[in-house]
């Protein structure tokens, strides 16, 4: 298919000012046991193009599954139409834009891969693991499940860009709901919402701990069941890496991403905090605080080697000793805002135009065992892997819930609480930061459901962080 | 045109079966235009045309459904699917027999076609920026056919059209105060859109007074019907849900096991009649024409899948597999919305909502944003607009012992969600008076 469309373009492609076309294939798999019984087994082929045509300082896209001649040719007519109807009206001035015009390929991790494992030994393999979270009566629901995707992608200009990236995801998921009287807990692997993803095969799952972890989660969700609600009042917040990629997600990555910044999101993601001015000098958070868009962590969910407007990607501090440095945002923005950003222009898929996203957004490793800042809390509550997350329009108040919370007191770690929540500001909760974990309390997390854009995209992110600590948190508990 | 493609698609499907396999295939199709503004200015425009075919092979009791997108053209897409059904086939022998597999097996085909009224989106472009001059516009135009269909072995075909426009946008004063509107529907009105902008403009100048903040408390105020819709949203994770309740997933599930009650004027259902979404959904059961959820407060249904009903032995009611609402209709109630401010005296008004969750599944306790046109109101008189608070309550109270009421007009919104491809959802629900909101932040 690459080689064909490859001829077609470059025989299709019109006399502009330029002309791409990004062809993305996707072929994925979602094998799920709900209760001991496999859900419908669905597979997708996903497969399309998208032409842009920028001329006379107008742009345009249309994007087809049609890649036959015919198809082609008619999106390309319809790009140029929109480019026409742009052109002076535009926000844009896409005449003074260069964009690159690279040439290479890359592959991301196959690691073992599902290749090797048959579709029935998968199935096995959850039915297994469901089986073993039947430990109690008090077990109401459980599911596991297991999503794989390959995805290609190809991008071409009409004057000589020409791309060729490949890419893995394996994304892991189980949870199981404990229920006795009013009271529900739910306890999942990575989250409920799929933060255990990687790139790669199936060795993700082992990195996950997947294998046998049925029964243990079913235990912590009982386990939840008895414990007592977390207290409430301020005091000091350790976030493990579950929590954390969140916390990172919607209060560092969302609000940094210049799009927003720029307005474009204004009457639906939201705007920012931030302002075009605070580059280079603002205090995003305390002296801790290292933050870094890092595309080239390979087993990472958003890695890739150049970005959807062919721009190469490579790691970046964002946030460099708390102070913030670059923002997220792919060429035309960056262009638009005078200021250096990240190659960060993606696309969820073929019939998506590329928009600022965040990619891999991590923070960076300090120098703090978990023992060490669990024996610094006088008073304080560690919460892991996040249940819920609400954020306002510009990224400054929040209100994160976890799915366990455990009490420290006087430097020692207590018991379990339930259903616990804390709330902020974003632009001084990260001052608060007063500890970094090191290497060893460090995770690979993401997500595979990042919302944004009009129209809408959802898109992967990964987020990779050590357990943090904060002081002096509003935190409380359910009722 | 396009039916005629998916009904030739589904022809051909009918001959390539072998021995006693059965298929059910659901086309979602749309070829939209979507032009992007920011600042009165086009930000980005372009045509997606996109169909996407689910196609299960069923044997028995063992069956597998793949997703592809296919071109549109007859002759290729025909290849598509014999290499889905090969592949389908050749999964099946490993999949063990599902015990919840319910089909519908009662041929009842139904057609509804609205032919498209639209003009060129290129010139409802120029309307919107000539209305826009002036202002600093932002948001979003989605204009085209949207297509769905299915049909089945068993001679079942079913085809929904139309062909409609959404222009979502903001007006914006500065940083994060901004008027929302939008205009959608099936017929261009130059005249009705530039009525909206200029309600929309309205309530800008009341945003360009200096805001005022209040500290976190409980505080009368009256929802807007898409701040209520907002909240009434939430209901779709895993609320009016059969199986959440069955799993005591649902955050309303003592309302079914406790008896606990809502206010008398809570009488919300699922409305496949008046609202914009196809009447059949993917695995081929048509929609009732409505659905009771709330009769006067006292939990009266859920949203039950063909999948729940076989599990659970009960009869299915045409909801989809994740079991929400995308026709909802809450009832009105005797309020006036001419009195809303007088009845809302003291307290806030919230124009919109934003980024609600759950904070406490149990309770029912939901937590979210202020947005847009919130203003802080005075003796029945707006006196400025409020700095964005976050608000923290149950559902069981907000809508339970401190509803005041709900207004006696009603207004539909049509969803203008474009995830994965343009919504068909729509919500016809009035505004609500609440005593005692808390804002906690």
């Amino acid at each position: 298919m690459p080689d064909s469309i490859r001829r077609l373009f470059h025989r299709l492609a019109p006399a502009v000012d330029f002309c791409s076309l990004r062809l993305v294939e996707e072929r994925s798999e979602h094998l799920a046991v709900r209760q001991d019984v496999l859900q419908p087994a669905t597979t997708g082929i996903d497969r399309g193009a998208m032409i842009t045509v920028m001329h006379g300082g107008g742009c345009g896209y249309a994007a087809t599954s049609d890649l036959s001649e015919s198809g082609l040719k008619e999106a390309i007519r319809r790009a140029r139409d929109w480019a026409r109807e742009s052109a002076g009206r535009s926000l844009v001035d896409y005449a003074a834009l260069a964009l690159p015009r690279p040439a290479g390929s890359y592959a991301g991790p196959e690691g073992s891969g599902a290749d090797g494992v048959s579709r029935k030994d998968l199935i096995a393999l959850l039915m297994r693991e469901s089986r073993s979270c039947r430990i109690d009566d008090r077990i109401v629901d459980w599911q596991v499940s297991l999503w794989t995707v390959d995805s290609s992608q190809l991008y071409l200009t009409a004057d000589g860009a020409d791309l060729a990236q490949q890419f893995r995801y394996a994304i892991p998921s189980m949870a199981v709901t404990a229920s006795e009287g009013a009271e529900t807990q739910t306890r999942s692997l990575g989250g409920q919402y799929n933060g255990f993803c990687r790139q790669g095969g199936l060795e993700v799952l082992e990195h996950a701990g997947f294998d046998g972890a049925g029964q243990r989660v079913a235990r912590e969700a009982l386990d939840l069941l008895a414990a007592p609600n977390c207290p409430g009042g301020r005091m000091d917040l350790l976030l493990m890496p579950e929590q954390m990629m969140l916390q990172i997600h919607e209060s560092i990555g969302h609000p940094l991403e210049l799009d927003r910044i720029l307005g474009d999101e204004r009457n639906f993601a939201g705007t920012s905090f931030v302002t075009l001015d605070m580059f280079g000098h603002y205090r995003y958070g305390s002296a801790l605080l290292n933050v870094t868009c890092d595309p080239t962590r390979p087993e990472q969910f958003a890695s890739y080697r150049w970005d959807d407007d062919g721009c190469a990607a490579e790691r970046v501090f964002l946030i460099r000793d708390g102070v913030l440095e670059r923002p997220l945002g792919g060429a035309v923005s960056q262009a638009r805002a005078g200021l250096q950003g990240a190659s960060t222009a993606r696309a969820c898929g073929w019939n998506r135009a590329p928009i600022d996203r965040m990619a891999n957004l991590n923070i960076e490793p300090g120098a703090s065992s978990l023992n060490d800042m669990i024996r610094s809390v006088e008073r304080g509550v560690l919460m892991d892997t996040n249940v819920s997350w609400s954020i306002d329009d510009s990224r400054n108040k929040f209100q994160f819930g976890c799915e366990v919370g455990r009490l420290i007191e006087d430097g020692e770690l207590k018991g379990l609480v339930k259903n616990p929540n804390y709330r902020g500001v974003s632009a001084t909760f990260w001052r608060s930061l007063k500890a970094v974990g090191d290497a060893s309390t460090f995770s690979v997390m993401g997500t595979p459901f990042c919302g944004k854009g009009e129209p809408s995209q959802v898109i992967r992110v990964g987020h990779a962080s050590p357990a943090c600590l904060f002081s002096d948190v509003d935190v409380f508990g359910g009722e | 045109m396009m039916r005629d493609y998916f009904y030739r698609l589904a022809a051909f499907l009918d001959g390539a079966l072998q021995g006693g396999e059965q298929y059910t295939c659901w086309l979602a199709a749309e070829a939209s235009d979507f032009v992007r503004f920011n600042r009165s200015a086009i930000r980005q425009a372009g045509h997606v045309a996109q169909r996407y075919l689910t196609l299960r092979l069923i044997d028995g009791l063992r069956h597998a459904s793949c997703t592809l997108a296919v071109a549109g053209d007859l002759e290729t897409d025909r290849a598509l699917l014999t290499g889905a059904i090969e592949g389908l086939r050749a999964q099946l022998p490993d999949l063990p027999p599902d015990p919840h597999l319910l089909l519908s097996c009662e041929v009842r085909s139904t057609e509804r076609t609205v032919a498209s009224r639209l003009p060129d989106t290129a010139a409802m472009v120029g309307e919107v920026l000539a209305a826009a001059r002036g202002h600093d516009l932002v948001g979003i135009l989605a204009a085209g056919p949207i297509w769905r269909g299915f049909a089945n072995s068993y001679g079942q075909r079913n085809w929904h059209e139309s062909a409609s426009f959404h222009l979502d946008w903001s007006l914006y004063h500065q940083g994060d105060k901004a008027a929302k509107a939008s205009y959608a529907g099936f017929d261009w009105d130059g005249g009705a859109l530039r009525a909206r902008f200029d309600s929309a403009a309205a309530q800008l100048a009341m945003l360009r007074q200096a805001p005022v903040g209040i500290a976190p408390g409980a505080y009368r105020a009256y929802l807007a019907p898409a701040a209520l819709n907002d909240i009434l949203g939430m209901l779709n994770w895993d609320c009016v849900s059969e199986k959440a309740l069955r799993t005591r997933q649902s955050p309303l599930r003592r309302m079914r096991d406790e008896g606990l009650r809502l206010n008398d004027a809570v009488t919300l259902a699922e409305n496949t009649a008046a609202g914009l979404a196809p009447g059949f959904q993917a695995d081929g059961f048509l929609k009732p024409e409505r659905v009771a959820l709330f009769e006067q407060g006292r939990l009266a249904g859920s949203m039950i899948s063909p999948r729940t009903a076989k599990e659970y032995g009960i009869a299915a009611n045409g909801a989809d597999a994740n079991e929400g609402m995308v026709s909802l209709d809450l009832a009105g109630g005797d309020l006036p919305l001419s009195q809303v401010l007088a009845q809302l005296d003291t307290g806030v008004f919230i124009g919109n909502l934003w980024y609600l969750n759950f904070s406490d599944r149990s309770s029912c306790r939901l937590t979210g944003m202020t947005r847009f046109a919130t203003f802080w109101v005075e003796n029945g008189e707006i006196k400025a607009p409020l700095n964005v608070m976050r608000f923290d309550d149950s559902l069981f109270r907000m809508l339970g012992d401190k509803l005041v009421g709900l207004t006696r007009e009603r207004e539909l919104l049509i969803d203008s969600d474009s995830y994965g491809a343009r919504s068909t959802a729509s919500a016809l629900l009035p505004g609500a008076l609440i005593k005692d909101f808390t804002f906690v932040l």
